[in-house]
């Protein structure tokens, strides 16, 4: 009966441009927001992959080229093959890291009472929303014996001259990817903390009487399954950032960097856009990065989907 | 049935995981921890202990020299000190309020309504929080530049309000609303606007004082390099960071102008943090 009325609904639908007046007042509400995204998110994007096509430089109107700076970027760039490389050594290292350690300490954390809580939550969570705080860095790797890191080894005796950890392209890498976890328990830490608290105690006791023993197998079998939605957002969030490096190199180890050791993605779309002001071959850079991102997401949402 | 470990009232718990937890947290605690600490006390350091083997954390004669130091370059700026502030907290305050109220509008239909093409706009904007990160900063670029917007507030305030992240947090929050409350503002002849302000609002404050302190962090950190060229129009952070541009000479000054940016975006998370967390309990992505 149900079945035969829902199938009716759908076979006399009004005409969509009945449906559309009578959802007016919503078109109303989403419009202004719709005409902002649509102006500075849509727009961009769709004007980046199509100026990634021509020769525009700012001063003369765009040429079109067809695929010659997609030649040039695969077959005549040196540097932007590095920075494919690094961008993917930080992605691939920072972005499961930081998605792990958010996971963790967020459990970890939760596992304190509450006062506690509140502040560990607060210590993990400032360096993200602490801006350009992260230049504090520089003193810390800084490259003399007043350096904080330098000074503590030197004194230890594990050292005997300084490091030039931020200019010494043997540990440039490191250092950027130690600062990058570090700036990175923002969002996706957050949506964990609240996922572990909206886990209902009943299952908890459900669990143990069920044959759970411990805390991991509490956390594997019951809240796991539990925070997939959660799971899913903050991979999103992850990947976002962790494609993107490029300002805490760009601060650390200057522009360009030694030996291009943590030249990005996104510092060579600097270079191109900002210093060199060949806009139609950074856009193509942007798009190239805008494709890395969409197809690691799709692979990693059908991960998460499935088990 | 098998016997289970309680400690301090929970189940599963042994002291030996306790241990373990407490362990790793102090470890990675100092780690997140003592950068930041390390520059707050270098604020009130005298440069004399700036610059001494070995480095300390702690501070054995503290001074405000820093500070006074810091204001002292700050007045003497092509343009005074309160501008920049003024600016700062103008255009702070603007594009939080702009993105709370049209990203609210605009959430609401998305969590409540149905509508035609619906379903592919919201697949359109899903697919946009991936490119938070300042990816298409390029191409923005340019379109700010088309508008006319480079070196004007809106700069700065229009483009943050079309944030897919704070709309789609309050859409997500919206969601579990009881259809039945606004069933029953409808029968009782309110507007769809008027259940909007009265019964919506209202019930997601969590949501958007969230997204308040997430868009006013954002835009106090971001600052104004490289839309903004006129002295008069900069931000904080940029004025700031000319001043510690010079050098190692200004490290105790840097400090403290870090130290001071630092304070507003952490004091409002303090503040909010559990409303934080309740609306991120309904962050997660469903089908």
């Amino acid at each position: 009966m149900e079945n035969a009325l829902t199938r009716n609904k759908k076979l006399y639908k009004k005409p969509l441009w009945k449906r559309m007046w009578n959802a007016r007042t919503s078109y109303v509400m989403i419009g202004p927001f719709m005409l902002f995204f649509l102006v500075f998110t849509v727009i961009p994007v769709v004007a980046a992959i199509a100026l990634s096509f021509t020769d525009f430089n700012m001063l003369q109107s765009p040429n079109f080229v067809g695929l010659e700076n997609y030649k040039s970027l695969f077959l005549n760039d040196d540097v932007f093959m590095i920075a494919v490389k690094n961008t993917l050594i930080f992605a691939f290292i920072t972005g499961p890291l930081s998605y792990i350690a958010c996971f963790v300490f967020a459990w970890f954390i939760n596992e304190l009472p509450g006062k506690l809580r509140a502040v560990m939550t607060l210590v993990f969570y400032a360096p993200s929303i602490s801006g350009s705080a992260y230049v504090i860095w520089n003193y810390i790797f800084y490259g003399d014996r007043y350096g904080v890191v330098n000074g503590i080894l030197m004194r230890l005796g594990i050292l005997d001259t300084p490091i030039q950890w931020l200019t010494d392209p043997d540990y440039m890498m490191m250092t950027c990817i130690i600062v990058q976890l570090w700036l990175s328990l923002g969002t996706s830490f957050l949506a964990f903390m609240a996922g572990f608290k909206t886990v209902d105690e009943d299952l908890y006791e459900a669990g143990a009487i069920d044959g759970i023993k411990n805390r991991f197998q509490e956390v594997w079998y019951l809240t796991l399954p539990q925070m997939k939605p959660q799971l899913l957002f903050g991979a999103v969030m992850q990947i976002a950032s962790s494609f993107a490096v490029g300002a805490v190199p760009m601060a650390l180890n200057g522009f360009p960097s030694t030996d291009y050791a943590t030249h990005t993605i996104i510092t060579h779309i600097h270079d191109y856009g900002n210093v060199r002001y060949e806009l139609g071959y950074a856009c193509a850079i942007s798009t190239v990065l805008l494709l890395l991102m969409l197809i690691t997401n799709k692979v990693i949402n059908r991960v998460l989907r499935e088990d | 049935m098998a016997k289970h470990i309680r400690v301090s009232g929970k189940l599963n718990r042994s002291y030996g995981g306790n241990l373990i937890i407490f362990i790793m947290l102090v470890l990675v605690g100092l780690f997140m921890g003592l950068p930041l600490f390390y520059n707050i006390v270098s604020a009130f350091k005298q440069p004399s202990e700036l610059f001494i083997f070995p480095p300390r954390f702690y501070v054995s004669d503290p001074t405000l020299s820093n500070f006074t130091q810091l204001f002292q370059l700050a007045t003497n700026l092509t343009v005074p000190f309160n501008r920049y502030l003024f600016n700062s907290i103008f255009v702070s305050i603007a594009s939080t309020a702009l993105c709370v109220l049209i990203g609210a509008l605009a959430a609401y239909p998305f969590a409540k309504k149905d509508f035609p093409g619906k379903k592919m706009l919201w697949n359109l904007i899903m697919m946009t929080l991936l490119f938070s990160g300042g990816v298409t900063s390029l191409p923005s670029y340019i379109v700010k530049a088309k508008l006319g917007l480079i070196n004007t507030y809106w700069v700065l305030i229009l483009p943050s309000i079309a944030s897919t992240l704070q709309m789609f947090l309050m859409r997500q929050f919206m969601l579990q609303i009881p259809d039945s409350l606004l069933e029953a503002a409808r029968i009782d002849g309110a507007s769809e606007f008027k259940t909007f302000l009265t019964i919506v609002m209202p019930n997601v404050k969590p949501a958007w004082l969230t997204v308040m302190v997430l868009a006013f962090t954002g835009i106090w950190n971001t600052g104004s390099n490289g839309v903004i060229f006129e002295e008069s129009l900069k931000l904080l952070p940029s004025a700031l960071s000319q001043i510690s541009a010079g050098g190692i000479a200004r490290t105790g000054v840097t400090a403290a102008a870090t130290l001071l940016l630092m304070i507003p975006p952490i004091l409002a998370f303090v503040v909010t943090q559990s409303k934080m967390l309740q609306t991120m309990a309904h962050s997660g992505i469903k089908e």
